[in-house]
């Protein structure tokens, strides 16, 4: 059961990690400097984000010590973060729509966790589903500003969804570790949460008068430790201190 | 000897740094502080989950029960139930409009999506003439906001439930 758990928070943690460590790209390199602040804030409630999911998780694992060492010290591989966060931040429109793709599932994935029967990840889920319901806003509204603002900013906000849309069918893949948390009331059937996310994306698709592809997408294999070709250079940067000096504090 | 008064007290010195008239017990991030076998165990929670604050605060708790030869203690961290707004006090709310930051004000719920922003008072001229210019302002627990009558920017320290 153990294994199950760690594999299920790894999948989350790293979610967070690796989108935060994305959005913290855009740090200095905002639009504007209120979406700079936003932006960047919403990296810090991620980060923050992973950084519990992984202390927990340290617990459950005799290999790293602590959520610095997951968070640090994992090779490309071992890291199961869906390949949608890791997808470049592209134009604003690009980091906008895969922000709101991933906050439509964020959300209702938080409100079924903070009834599971592992007490610690509800702990965990029913903090961070404050903090996503107010990335979810911000994504959405910007989503419509976007999709109904100009010409070229429509242009942009429609190549964005046709993009990022093949990436978001692996959230919602059930792998052994998600159907033995199921059996147990630990983590909801992810399966059931694509209709939530859909109305959701359907909603805000309309208002903001984009199309969603009529393909289905691609089934990704981030979950499983294989990752787009992306995912190199985040770790490299992102690991760079602690591999060049290891135990290194600021 | 030491009381449970007696470490109250000294906490209270314990200040937020980024809104330094706030302490740690006006802010609602003491939970508890009890005696448990042979040690004083102190309880804190974050507002936000990666709120860097809590780092200081957590060293400026250290700072200060040294300062007092309090020396029995562990420091806990809680994330459920889960900090909200309404965790601070009526006089903690006071303090952070007399400090020109606009305290929570009852929000709609979160989970509508699409909502009109809430009026929120300007903390300086008291007018109701103002709007939000970002959801996220100078740090994660505040939205920014401009007063349209004195034309002041302002911190609104968000509503969070």
């Amino acid at each position: 059961m153990e294994e199950s758990t760690y594999t299920f928070l790894l999948r989350l943690g790293d979610d967070s990690l690796i989108l935060g460590q994305r959005l913290s790209e855009w740090c200095g390199h905002g639009p504007i400097l209120e979406e700079d602040i936003a932006m960047t804030n919403i990296a810090l409630d991620l980060i923050g984000q992973a950084t519990n999911i992984y202390t927990y998780a340290a617990g459950l694992t005799p290999d790293f010590n602590d959520a610095d060492a997951l968070a640090f010290l994992r090779f490309e591989h071992q890291y199961l973060n869906a390949i949608l966060v890791e997808q470049p931040n592209g134009n604003f429109a690009d980091t906008l729509v895969r922000q709101f793709f991933f906050d439509a599932f964020r959300v209702p994935l938080f409100e079924h966790l903070q009834d599971s029967k592992d007490t610690s990840l509800a702990a965990i889920a029913e903090k961070s589903l404050k903090e996503s319901r107010y990335h979810l806003k911000h994504s959405s509204e910007w989503v419509i500003r976007l999709g109904d603002g100009t010409e070229l900013s429509h242009e942009r906000a429609q190549l964005a969804v046709f993009d990022l849309w093949r990436y978001t069918q692996e959230l919602f893949h059930m792998d052994t570790a998600e159907q033995k948390l199921l059996a147990q009331d630990i983590a909801p059937n992810l399966e059931n949460l694509r209709g939530i996310w859909l109305e959701t994306v359907e909603t805000v698709m309309e208002k903001a008068t984009l199309k969603l592809p009529t393909n289905q997408g691609f089934f990704g294999a981030g979950r499983l430790g294989r990752h787009s070709e992306h995912m190199g250079y985040i770790l490299a940067q992102m690991q760079y201190m602690q591999r060049a000096y290891p135990g290194m504090e600021w | 000897m030491v009381t449970k008064d007696f470490l109250l007290t000294i906490l209270s010195e314990v200040k937020d740094p980024e809104v330094p008239v706030l302490s740690i017990l006006d802010l609602g991030i003491l939970r508890d502080v009890n005696f448990e076998k042979d040690e004083w165990s102190i309880v804190i929670t974050p507002t936000y989950s990666g709120c860097p604050a809590m780092h200081t605060i957590e060293a400026e708790i250290h700072a200060t029960l040294k300062k007092y030869q309090v020396d029995t203690y562990s420091i806990s961290t809680v994330l459920s139930p889960a900090w909200t707004t309404d965790w601070i006090t009526e006089e903690g709310k006071q303090k952070l409009e007399a400090y020109g930051i606009a305290p929570p004000v009852d929000e709609v719920d979160k989970r509508v999506l699409f909502s009109t922003p809430t009026v929120v008072p300007c903390p300086l001229c008291k007018s109701e003439l103002t709007k939000m210019i970002s959801q996220f302002g100078s740090t994660a627990c505040k939205a920014h906001y401009q007063c349209l009558t004195c034309k002041e920017p302002f911190d609104y320290f968000k509503c969070l439930r």
